[in-house]
């Protein structure tokens, strides 16, 4: 077939509707919940990969548009498919396929009405993600912002009976609204007067004066942000990941949060046109900061899946470290470093959507399996679950940024462009750019900590008091084999994102010289597929496959050596209790304690209460709780400011008709006289 | 000839207006509602034959239905059943409401005057009149403190309007003019249901009551 003449915009939007469809009919099934979970996800998970491998056939390719015969009178949809958008589309397809096998068997043992509803929910979640990332005009784009709101907001209160859930996702959806509406009035500022269409085409040919591009910037960055999660708009981000049904946090932290990194270098990149180097130094901070503070509230939280919502939080920050330092280089006249940092960015989020989807449907399996979430309940969860310990264990050193796994390459990316900032002729920007590959770097290395104490204190180890006997008691302890698949196809791209970076690094460089019209140096292309250079040879180069050989080589060498002498005689036996044997299971390092050393350290960053026991007490309690600051800080003083606000504008109610008449004649008068 | 006439009427209007404006009887009211109402049909025919635009004759004809048969039978039959015929006490006194008056028509002249030079209609001089009038109803609306006298004054404002349109621009378009004639006609029904509503509630038509449904 004729590459250029195949019709891939049409195909998405097929794919698109396919889910649609898909929603629908699961809410005109209504006698077999089984058949909702054996056939419609299943056959979801299909258009997932279809999705994928369209997107990534597609990669490459000039863009295709389309204008639907859909949306209002003189007011039509316009798709577009170009690198950008196939990248995501990609990203999307790749993770929504090993979550939607997992929901398959996870959502098995719902009620009949409560499955239709999901499913209807989830699929037009994806469909509506999948527009937003075809949209091609304001208005298009909008609708489909909106929607995929919308249907997660609805996904987060499956389990509305509960109030604190029902909390957490009118937060989500109060900012999530904040975030559109700042997002609208961006292409509002984009749009040029006098030009009648919204249509991305008319937005990029606006010319702008700095101070106008540079408010479209600022807008579309907290409309954006609001969206990811970027601190201070992150508050949403660690209460609605955990309320919602684990395939749903899998999909949001791994896919959603990624549509808002699209929007935003959509707008900078594509729809502005020319970052400046000043709002990169911005992005970069905000990113470093969120970053940083992501993952030391994340060393502080017991409960797992928001832990895992807090790291979510800090791996936005990383992309948009990247983002920013893609931005600093473009804005300085150095599109090769840029391209670097915008490939680097680009990769995390594909690698986060792999690991972080990975590290939510285990915990999700854990959830459905023992009714745990908190992680001072776990503990040797290795024994009686060894297959969701072993995928859990793959994401989380992914996430840790272990060679030969996906996470290091990304991040060794983005600190290859921080190396880059010799080429900057600003002195204040080349020593701030160091400053913030150091930030990530710390944020790295207590990633590492993090997901240690996850793991170890969840998966090893021995049960903490009460063992679960709450099961949610499905006669199956470990995944089940859907759950199992879905996990599994994650795992692979965990380690084939990590073994083979420089193919992948060779499209994303092709969706760099769509978006942005720059790609990596010929020298950095010519490396083959062993050896990922960012710039040169000279300078560095990273060869995941050594990394593998060794590892692969020293595990060998142990075990045959091991197999040669090992004597044979095996026992088991009680571990050494240091000669004090009353030990009980709670006596292990408990989820406080592994933070306790970061709490002191960066004591202030944290609101923390905390009741120690005294030595005479008789029936010892022992009390922390940790709080993020921002919501005290920053959201507190503003809904304090509006409700004085609202009081003193609610004076002007005074509940006598006259009195608003009055009101309308004066204003009345005064249009009368203005108008003159 | 023609716009002789019409100023007079316009006249009328501009005293009946002052009139409601100074009537404490709710029955006096509907009265000179009902004459506000032929007027306006008056010059409207009038307007109608002298200039020959033959929807003009449609208006006069649903504005003496309306305005003066149909809508003060209904107030009247209302305020019998209700039984508030007494005397309305204004919330200011009548010498002030009738000094912020004569000041309102003063601005109305003001306003109107580059209007009316634009408009080239043999009846642009009555164009302050016209917003005057509306202006007047409006005030009255807010200085009674009964539900009835307010509703009357909403629908004499509805009359300045209609009297603003013939003027300036022969009438607004058919289709308009029977769509508020219609929702006048619906307005006052729904009023109507209101008020006794309100007096059930609280046994009186006095708006002051509606002041406890604030929220605190």
């Amino acid at each position: 077939m004729n590459l250029a003449s195949f019709p891939s915009a049409e195909a998405a939007v097929g794919i698109g509707l396919a889910w649609l469809a898909l929603g629908a009919f699961s809410l005109l099934e209504s006698e077999r919940a089984r058949f909702v979970a054996r056939g419609v996800f299943p056959l979801s998970a299909l258009v997932s990969f279809a999705l994928a491998a369209l997107a990534l056939r597609t990669l490459g390719d000039p863009a295709d548009t389309l204008t639907l015969p859909l949306g209002l009178p003189d007011l039509p949809f316009h798709v577009r498919l170009d690198g950008l958008s196939a990248f995501f589309l990609c990203l999307l397809g790749v993770c929504s396929f090993g979550i939607t096998l997992y929901a398959s068997d996870y959502f098995r043992s719902e009620s009949v009405q409560k499955l239709r509803l999901l499913s209807l929910q989830y699929h037009w979640f994806l469909a509506s993600m999948t527009f937003v990332l075809l949209a091609d005009d304001a208005y298009m784009f909008m609708v489909a912002w909106e929607a995929m709101a919308l249907s997660s907001y609805f996904l987060v209160v499956t389990e509305h009976r509960q109030g604190t859930i029902r909390r957490a996702a009118f937060i989500y959806l109060l900012i999530a609204h904040i975030g559109a509406l700042s997002i609208l009035l961006c292409f509002g500022v984009l749009h040029e007067a006098g030009v009648e269409a919204y249509s991305f085409d008319a937005l990029r040919q606006a010319q702008l004066t700095p101070f106008w591009a540079s408010v479209a910037f600022l807008l579309a960055l907290v409309g954006f942000g609001a969206k990811a999660g970027m601190m201070p708009l992150h508050v949403w981000l660690p209460d609605a990941h955990p309320a919602a049904p684990s395939p749903v946090s899998a999909l949001m932290s791994g896919v959603m949060l990624k549509t808002a990194i699209y929007g935003l270098v959509r707008v900078v990149f594509d729809l502005i046109g020319s970052p400046m180097w000043q709002w990169g130094l911005l992005v970069a901070g905000m990113g470093a900061t969120t970053a940083l503070f992501g993952i030391l509230y994340a060393l502080q939280q017991n409960d797992l899946k928001r832990l895992l919502a807090y790291s979510s939080v800090e791996n936005i920050g990383i992309i948009l470290v990247g983002l920013g330092l893609a931005m600093i280089f473009f804005g300085s006249g150095h599109p090769e470093a840029g391209a670097l940092g915008l490939i680097g960015a680009f990769y995390h989020c594909l690698n986060h959507g792999a690991y972080k989807s990975l590290l939510f449907l285990g915990a999700g399996t854990v959830l459905r399996s023992t009714g745990m979430r908190n992680l001072n309940e776990m503990g040797g969860l290795i024994h009686r679950m060894p297959q969701v310990a072993g995928y859990f264990l793959v994401g989380s050193l992914a996430i840790s940024a272990l060679p030969p796994l996906n996470g290091f390459v990304s991040e060794w990316l983005m600190l290859q462009t921080a190396l880059q900032a010799g080429q900057l002729d600003n002195g204040v920007l080349r020593s701030l750019v160091p400053l913030l590959a150091a930030m990530l770097a710390l944020a790295a290395a207590l990633t590492a900590r993090c997901f240690v104490k996850a793991f170890g204190i969840a998966f090893l180890g021995q049960p903490r008091g009460v063992v679960s006997e709450h099961a949610h008691g499905h006669g199956e302890e470990d995944a089940s084999l859907f759950e199992r698949l879905g996990m599994a196809w994650l795992a692979v791209w965990c380690l084939v994102l990590g073994v083979f970076p420089s193919t992948v690094v060779g499209l994303l460089n092709q969706v760099s010289l769509s978006v942005a019209g720059a790609g990596l140096p010929p020298s950095a292309l010519e490396a083959g597929v062993l050896w990922l250079v960012p710039s040169t040879q000279a300078r560095a180069s990273y060869g995941p496959i050594v990394f593998l050989l060794v590892i692969a080589v020293v595990v060998l060498i142990t075990y045959v050596t091991v197999r040669v002498c090992f004597h044979g005689r095996l026992r088991r036996a009680p571990p050494w209790d240091c000669g004090f044997p009353e030990q009980t299971a709670r006596m292990q390092d408990s989820s406080e304690g592994f933070g306790q050393s970061i709490r002191v350290i960066f004591a202030p960053i944290f609101r923390i209460a905390q009741r120690v026991p005294n030595p005479e007490d008789a029936q010892p309690k022992f009390e922390l709780r940790v709080e993020d600051k921002h919501w005290h800080g920053f959201y507190l003083p503003i809904a304090r400011a509006v409700e004085y606000l609202s009081a003193r504008i609610g004076k002007l109610q005074q509940g006598r008709i006259s009195t608003y008449l009055l009101y309308s004649f004066v204003t009345l008068i005064a249009l009368l006289v203005f108008v003159r | 000839m023609t716009e002789q006439w019409v100023n007079l009427a316009a006249t009328i209007l501009l005293i009946i207006a002052f009139a409601m404006l100074s009537q404490r009887r709710v029955l006096s009211l509907v009265r000179l509602f009902a004459w506000q109402g032929l007027v306006l049909s008056v010059s409207t025919a009038m307007v109608a034959y002298s200039t020959g635009q033959s929807h003009l004759w449609i208006s006069a004809a649903l504005t003496l239905g309306l305005k003066v048969i149909v809508l003060p039978i209904v107030l009247h039959s209302l305020i019998v059943r209700l039984n508030v015929r007494w005397d309305v006490e204004p919330l200011i006194n009548v010498p002030t409401t009738m000094l912020a008056g004569i000041g309102l028509v003063i601005f109305a002249f003001a306003l109107a005057t580059p209007i009316s030079q634009l408009a080239g209609t043999v009846t642009r001089s009555t164009l302050g009149i016209a917003l005057a009038s509306v202006l007047l109803s409006f005030l009255m609306m807010i200085v009674r403190r009964k539900a009835v006298p307010q509703v009357i004054g909403f629908l004499a404002m509805e009359n300045g309007l209609f009297f603003a349109a013939t003027s300036a621009t022969y009438g607004m378009p058919l289709v308009v003019e029977l769509g508020i004639a219609l929702d006048v006609l619906v307005g006052t029904f729904v009023f109507g249901i209101f008020f006794f509503h309100i007096r059930e509630t609280f046994d009186s038509l006095d708006i002051r009551h509606m002041e406890k449904l604030k929220e605190d």
